[in-house]
């Protein structure tokens, strides 16, 4: 039987980090995840694992495309002034087309910021942080049982589809604690790694690369990565839909705000409104249709966010054109995480 | 009849990019010879970095990790530390090692990684066109020095290979040049032997090789191997530095 434990969000992604068979894990301290780092520095040598406290964010991220381009998995994990740092290697890793698991338990911003919940990143996780126009998948947990879950699937992702893939949260999933149902690696059919370097062994010789400087290789490139976003677009997109059958306003958001958002939604249902919610799970490839879908009918959509609004573009972009998209937010810091109260008051706002 | 020269096993049959008389090529074969030597070609993993060099795998016949540029010896730990019966190793320009990748070197190098590193300094930016580097020799002009490097403003060229002597994690760490034929027989020697310690797993070994860069220095092959073996070797003294 399957245990019942009671851990925090971001112990969670290590538990489930090892469950996956991730024995390799680089990075560099950075609040609020550090209980990452902290868990898997205990428990990854008693597996005959890898655990290095690099020197900077830079450096865990080029020590996960090595390991990563060796057919390991392998993980690194920061919080956004950390995840920055880590840019230029995410992006070496897309062109790569290397698999990893990038953890950011995101805090407030820009500069130096505060290390309050935050969804300052979603742009910059979803639209390609670095250079040269590329995606990777981001998965965005609103609980601490899909810190692990999802945190399981990332694995299985990156290397289905060879790409670097990101759990994006704060620390509101990632500092509280909530019964966990430690679920066993699904036993999945995956790719086999044959492009990993592993010496040439009397074999072909293997190259991890992004360099394409012949004419036309690297449009060519550009376009086999660009095919792998629209399967993944096809395949891979998940969401939650809460109350909403017959809603008249349709609520989105994410993560920490979707957790509030609903309790909100709850206390609306309770006094009669009839409001739903769609909650992204994939940020990308992010729920078009899904959204499409339901505001066929329902044609108030309400985005609400912890930032001055960026999901909502996404939003605008995927709705019915007669759907009308409202939004509201807070840009994070100390103070600014909103209360059910607050977020039903802007139900009713705009019902 | 007996052959005495013939192409290292590891290195491809095909046409070399470099300009006439750098010294990337001679390199190559030295580190090449060394694989061959060691049997160790069917369990390598090069790291390349990003500068003349790049295209080590169009070179080698070998596994190859493109690395971001200064980024190799990071890189190089992910693969040693995931794959520790490889014989690993990167091949890092001036710029990349000793500049933008300066930190990824000395925690590597202070680490012990069991990796080989190979620096060659060719006291020059080569791939973007001559720019000055960290390695630059006081008074060299390059294209961001057009007056000469400037000691007060620009700092004194960098000694790798004594500076990462001192770490305690490095086995060895040795500077050679290709200039001339003894010079080179004895590249070739602690070429090798920076092979063995990886072999013997005995730990860090860095080898920094002085090279000619004649297209960015504005001099013909031979005026710029004899840079290398006045100037150069003035500045950056030949020897073993650490050998434990
Ligand atoms: C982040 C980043 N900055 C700058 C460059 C441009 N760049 C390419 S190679 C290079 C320097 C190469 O010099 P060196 O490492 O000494 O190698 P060499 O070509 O001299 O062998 C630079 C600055 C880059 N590719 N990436
Ligand atoms: S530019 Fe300099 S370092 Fe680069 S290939 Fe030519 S001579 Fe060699
Ligand atoms: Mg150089």
């Amino acid at each position: 039987m399957t245990k019942r434990l009671f851990v925090k969000g971001n112990e969670a992604v290590a538990m489930a980090a090892i469950e996956a068979g991730c024995r390799y894990y680089f990075g560099y301290p950075i609040t609020p995840q550090s209980d990452i780092p902290e868990y898997l520095s205990r428990e990854l040598p008693k597996l005959n694992g890898e655990f290095i406290q690099a020197e900077s964010e830079i450096a865990s991220i080029n020590m996960l495309l090595g390991a990563s381009a060796t057919g390991v998995r392998a993980m690194t994990s920061s919080s956004s002034p950390g995840i920055s740092l880590k840019q230029e290697g995410i992006s070496y890793m897309a062109g790569s087309e290397l698999p990893g698991v990038i953890v950011n338990i995101s805090r407030s911003g820009p500069g130096l910021g505060g290390i309050d919940a935050s969804q300052a990143d979603y742009f910059q996780s979803v639209k390609g942080g670095g250079h040269g126009g590329y995606h990777i998948i981001v998965l965005a947990p609103a609980s601490v049982q899909e810190m692990y879950d999802l945190t399981m699937l990332a694995f299985d992702l990156a290397d289905i589809y060879r790409m670097p893939t990101m759990i994006l949260a704060d620390s509101v999933v990632g500092q509280m604690k909530e019964a966990l149902i430690a679920n066993k690696r699904p036993v999945r059919d995956l790719p086999a790694k044959d492009w990993a370097v592993r010496g040439k062994g009397g074999g072909e010789q293997r190259v991890v690369k992004s360099l394409y400087l012949g004419d036309g290789e690297l449009e060519a490139h550009n376009w086999k990565l660009h095919a792998k976003y629209q399967a993944l677009k096809e395949q891979e997109v998940r969401w939650e839909e809460y109350e909403t059958a017959g809603a008249e306003l349709l609520v989105t958001a994410f993560g920490s705000t979707a957790r509030i958002a609903k309790t909100a939604i709850m206390m609306a249902r309770e006094a009669g409104l009839k409001v739903g919610l769609l909650r992204p799970i994939t940020l990308f490839p992010f729920p078009e249709k899904a959204l499409l879908e339901q505001t066929k009918t329902c044609k108030k959509v309400l985005v609400m966010e912890l930032n001055a609004g960026q999901m909502v573009e996404d939003v605008r972009l995927s709705v019915a054109r007669d759907a009308e998209v409202s939004f509201y937010g807070r840009p994070p810091g100390a103070g600014s995480l909103p209360t059910p109260e607050e977020l039903l008051e802007q139900i009713r706002k705009h019902l | 009849m007996q052959q005495v020269f013939k192409r290292p096993t590891s290195l491809k049959d095909v046409q070399t990019h470099f300009c006439s008389g750098c010294h990337h090529g001679t390199i190559h074969r030295l580190v090449a010879e060394a694989i061959d030597k060691y049997g160790v070609q069917e369990r390598t993993i090069g790291v390349a970095s990003v500068g003349c060099s790049v295209f080590l795998y169009g070179y080698f016949d070998i596994d190859v990790v493109e690395a971001p540029h200064g980024r190799a010896s990071a890189v190089a730990t992910g693969v040693k530390r995931a794959k520790p019966e490889n014989f690993v190793f990167t091949y890092q320009g001036d710029g990349d090692l000793a500049a933008i990748g300066t930190a990824e070197i000395i925690h590597a190098a202070n680490r012990g990684e069991d990796i080989t590193v190979f620096f060659v300094n060719n006291t020059t930016y080569g791939m973007t066109g001559g720019q000055m580097a960290p390695t630059t020799l006081v008074g060299q002009k390059t294209s961001t020095s057009p007056y000469g490097r400037n000691k007060a403003k620009d700092g004194a060229p960098v000694r790798m290979a004594e500076l990462l002597a001192q770490l305690e994690g490095v086995a060895f760490s040795a500077r050679v040049a290709v200039n001339s034929p003894k010079n080179l027989i004895d590249a070739k020697k602690q070429i090798q032997k920076a092979f063995q310690y990886q072999v013997e797993g005995k730990g860090f070994s860095f080898i920094e090789v002085l090279s000619a860069c004649p297209t960015n220095w504005g001099m013909n092959p031979l005026a710029a191997n004899e840079r290398v073996g006045t100037e150069m070797i003035d500045y950056f003294k030949l020897g073993v530095f650490k050998n434990l």
